[in-house]
């Protein structure tokens, strides 16, 4: 089922990054995690749709964000990222997805593994966290190509400084700033060795990101000793196209 | 990406599969007909860029279900899943 949402508000994360506020018709909630499908149609009656993952933490109001990455040749991403303006309506599907969740109740120690903008339904997780009052411990290990194309970044910084509640790990695959100690590269056993939680405390480990980054994580994990049935995996990538 | 990569996961068809199944598919474990492994939805290997959609195993790469959209009919084959278990306990949090 289709339903109209009408853009509330527009935010700029990155140079190629915007966040979009929905006011979402007869919204029924959502849980940190879920994702959304939007369906674009041409005056033509060409349509194409995509998935993107709510960004914000579950609310009464009828309202999420989502947070979409502008793909050189994209479809849809594009519009949202550059061309869609508030009061413009769009057309969405779900919440979707019941198995990539963080629900408010879990207690257990939770590691995120996010791969560029992976992080969106992290960052839900961790909103979801903060605006429950829930205490349980999370770790995240946030790949990303550059310091500027980290999402988020005043709320990440803002997270981490409040006690030792929320640990965050950078690791920057292309470009570094200035002193940092780590080349620049993709995660490896040390980093995820350093950086995660051990095996021991059973965590549930959420990895989001592109397929290569997911597969490249979920080994690293699993060859640390994690339990491969306590891993969640959401990949994306381009080959999401459809129409 | 490699060719070796070009798939996403049951997470990425439980939009389209949403208008099928009166269940949330992601959350559910299939059971695969060829090398038995039982997995939840979302952990299969999901291919996009076909006319369809296509979900492998994630351990033997065997095909679970196939779904072609064309015009006004839906053809979905789920000869590759002999059983579907469905947690009715928990799911559907409501917000706030």
């Amino acid at each position: 089922m289709w339903r109209i949402a009408k853009v509330v508000g527009l935010h700029d994360e990155t140079p190629t990054a915007r966040t979009l506020a929905l006011a979402v018709r007869d919204w029924p909630g959502h849980v940190a995690g879920q994702h959304v499908d939007v369906r674009l149609t041409a005056p033509d009656g060409y349509s194409a749709a995509r998935s993107y993952s709510i960004a914000s933490a579950p609310s009464l109001d009828g309202r999420i964000e989502i947070t979409v990455e502008r793909l050189p040749n994209g479809e849809v991403s594009p519009y949202l990222t550059q061309e869609v303006m508030v009061g413009d309506e769009l057309e969405l599907r779900g919440p979707i997805g019941g198995w990539f969740v963080w629900q408010r109740d879990q207690t257990e120690p939770i590691q995120l593994l996010a791969g560029g903008s992976g992080i969106v339904p992290l960052m839900a997780m961790l909103r979801s966290r903060s605006s429950t009052g829930n205490v349980a411990p999370f770790r995240l290990l946030y790949s990303v190509r550059e310091p500027r194309a980290v999402f988020y970044r005043d709320e990440l910084r803002a997270l981490s400084s409040q006690g030792d509640s929320v640990v965050i790990t950078y690791a920057y695959t292309r470009v570094i700033p200035k002193d940092w100690p780590r080349p620049a590269g993709r995660i490896d056993a040390e980093l995820v060795g350093n950086s995660t939680w051990l095996p021991d405390l059973r965590p549930t480990t959420y990895v989001c990101g592109p397929t290569s980054f997911v597969e490249h994580a979920t080994d690293l994990l699993i060859s640390a000793g994690h339990d491969r049935k306590r891993i969640r995996t959401e990949r994306f990538g381009a080959t999401g196209e459809r129409k | 990406m490699s060719a070796s990569m070009n798939y996403l996961d049951g997470n990425a068809a439980a939009g389209e599969l949403s208008r099928i199944f009166a269940f949330e598919i992601t959350a559910a474990q299939g059971r695969c007909a060829h090398c038995g492994a039982t997995r939840h939805f979302a952990e299969a290997h999901v291919y996009m860029k076909c006319p369809g959609i296509v979900a492998r195993c994630p351990i033997c790469g065997h095909i679970l279900l196939r779904l072609v959209n064309a015009g006004k009919r839906l053809f979905v084959d789920m000869s590759g899943t002999t059983c579907f278990v469905i947690d009715t306990s928990d799911f559907q949090e409501s917000s706030g």
